[in-house]
């Protein structure tokens, strides 16, 4: 394909600007000076101590477990509603019910899902102590954005996969359940692992649902970095973001690596 | 609903077959229901209550928190809320226009990679958007601050006073805004570009058609499946946006997340935050409706 030299050199542009907040971060993270952007002299100080912040370790971990739970049940959710929506004859008016359903928490803007959650679960707390705010409500918040993205993911490979794998496993006299696992599940894994993927980076990029239905003792890593950059930022959360970011790098890679294999 | 099927070797009803697949079905039905539409419906109850002296509920039906919505308040009319809410609307509409005008050249420079660097040529538009959107936001703060170059640039200019910086202001905002939504639009339109039929292209040029011609009447249209889903996957996120705004605005640039947020915090009332929410969605289901009707039905993956 040819293209015009300009458009090479707006993309260019473009991706400069994307990468600029990120790199005015690290190079800030080796800065001496722990006020203001002056530049004097290289440290690893930051880092040091950030190990050594039992805030920012239980938020690290926190937010790992809240990412890891929530994807695990999403994925299963998501993949049987996918299933269930895309190789089952419902008819047409319970299609487009269940449709709906599936598209509803992305069209919803996070903020009013968040307040509703928050609502609800006051409210739940009435009848029982167990939406006390904390990680087991960030879960529940967590898998339900998760679902959707899940399945949809799931579903785009179900339909490329076409109506004749189905045929040919009944022609040759599977039953259900052994088509389920042994035909359909391995085939539809790419689309599985790519649905899990997008729900933990979700996870892990929320912050909305998190702020709103975060208990005291659930601090997460993007609470962490917008309370401290509320009271003033100090240069340990330039090296954890700077951490944060080359960790998402080395594993976009290593998964680049899988997938090309 | 007698009638036999077979379905894999067993005989069996359409009913029976619905029962199993209700078994797949139910959990994410039952969890959605159960976590969003209920928690959504008593959204909605709460708009028609009342706040309480000490920001308690009131359950008292009243329909004050719409009229305040819509600027009634105790002194009158005031513009207040409707300016945010309008605020919010042009600021996600500006929004979108610019990420899509970014998105083309990048999806088109990704798009003519050779097959073997193309994906990592897309990795890296989306690596930015895998780190924390609190972390970028704030990332803009500092690149925006008064001894920072840009604002250096803008002072020596004479666009901005000397030790001004460039945040807060509107023009932060929709920096961060863009920066933060434009992966959602390069993504889907980098799969339409990708799949683009050039004998269209070519039959344009071999016709004469200037450039514009060609891109408007050859491309555009066959990216449109993928700018839709760019669109939506932008314009709804971006009118109920509030760590953005939030951390680059100030205090005078607020847009209808903000409003919702302080409802929900500071003022403690949640009456007139479930209100603002409920018009919120209101808002953007009417946008999605008319966008779905001027481009055809189109599905969102």
């Amino acid at each position: 394909m040819r293209l015009n030299p300009f458009v090479g050199l707006a993309a260019m542009a473009t991706l400069a600007f994307l990468y600029l907040p990120m790199l005015a971060v690290a190079v800030l993270s080796f800065n001496k000076t722990r006020y203001g952007l002056t530049w004097s002299g290289f440290t690893w100080d930051w880092y040091v101590r950030l190990f050594s912040n039992p805030d920012i370790l239980e938020a690290a971990r926190n937010t790992f477990v809240l990412a890891a739970l929530s994807t695990l049940v999403a994925t299963v959710l998501g993949t049987l509603f996918a299933i269930a929506l895309e190789r089952y004859p419902w008819p047409r008016k319970s299609q487009g019910f269940l449709e709906n359903i599936l598209y509803l928490p992305v069209v919803t803007p996070d903020i009013i899902f968040a307040v509703a959650l928050v609502v609800a679960f006051g409210a739940f707390r009435m009848v029982s102590s167990l939406f006390e705010p904390g990680l087991f409500t960030m879960i529940l918040g967590h898998v339900t954005f998760q679902i959707a993205f899940v399945a949809l993911t799931v579903r785009s490979r179900l339909k490329s996969l076409g109506p004749d794998l189905d045929e040919a496993a009944r022609d040759l006299y599977a039953s259900y359940g052994y088509y389920v696992r042994r035909v359909l599940l391995p085939l539809l894994m790419p689309g599985i692992v790519a649905g899990a993927m997008l729900a933990f980076t979700l996870s892990l990029d929320d912050f909305v649902i998190s702020f709103f239905t975060a208990g005291p003792t659930s601090q997460t890593l993007p609470l962490l970095i917008y309370a401290s950059v509320r009271r003033g930022v100090t240069p340990e959360i330039h090296a954890l973001s700077t951490l944060i970011f080359l960790i998402t790098v080395l594993l976009v890679l290593a998964s680049e690596r899988l997938t090309r294999r | 609903m007698n009638r036999l099927i077979v379905w894999f070797g067993e005989l069996t009803t359409p009913g029976r077959l619905y029962r199993r697949g209700l078994w797949f079905l139910l959990p994410a039905v039952v969890w959605i229901l159960g976590l969003l539409v209920i928690p959504g419906l008593s959204l909605v109850a709460l708009s028609f209550a009342e706040r309480g002296q000490y920001g308690e509920v009131v359950w008292n039906f009243t329909l004050e928190n719409y009229a305040r919505l819509l600027g009634y308040g105790i002194f009158g009319w005031s513009p207040d809320t409707v300016l945010i809410l309008v605020r919010s609307l042009w600021v996600a509409f500006v929004t979108t226009l610019v990420c899509i005008v970014l998105a083309y050249p990048l999806a088109f420079f990704i798009a003519s990679r050779p097959p073997r660097t193309r994906y990592l040529w897309l990795a890296l538009v989306i690596i930015p958007f895998w780190t924390n959107l609190v972390i970028r936001t704030y990332a803009w703060q500092m690149l925006l601050a008064p001894d920072f170059p840009f604002a250096k640039l803008a002072q020596a200019l004479g666009l901005l006073a000397p030790d001004a910086g460039l945040y807060p202001s509107p023009l932060a905002v929709y920096i961060g805004m863009i920066t933060a939504f434009l992966p959602f639009v390069v993504m889907p339109l980098f799969s339409s570009v990708e799949r683009l039929d050039w004998s269209l292209v070519e039959a344009a040029q071999d016709l004469y058609a200037s450039r514009t011609r060609t891109f408007f009447q050859a491309i555009w249209p066959q990216t449109l499946p993928g700018l839709t889903v760019g669109v939506i996957l932008t314009f709804i996120p971006a009118m109920g946006m509030f760590v953005i705004p939030d951390l680059l605005g100030g205090a005078k640039y607020l847009l209808v997340g903000n409003l919702i947020q302080q409802q929900f915090y500071a003022s403690r009332d949640w009456p007139y935050g479930a209100a603002v929410s409920l018009g919120l969605m209101v808002m953007t289901l009417v946008g999605l409706a008319l966008y779905r009707r001027r481009g055809k039905d189109v599905d969102l993956v």
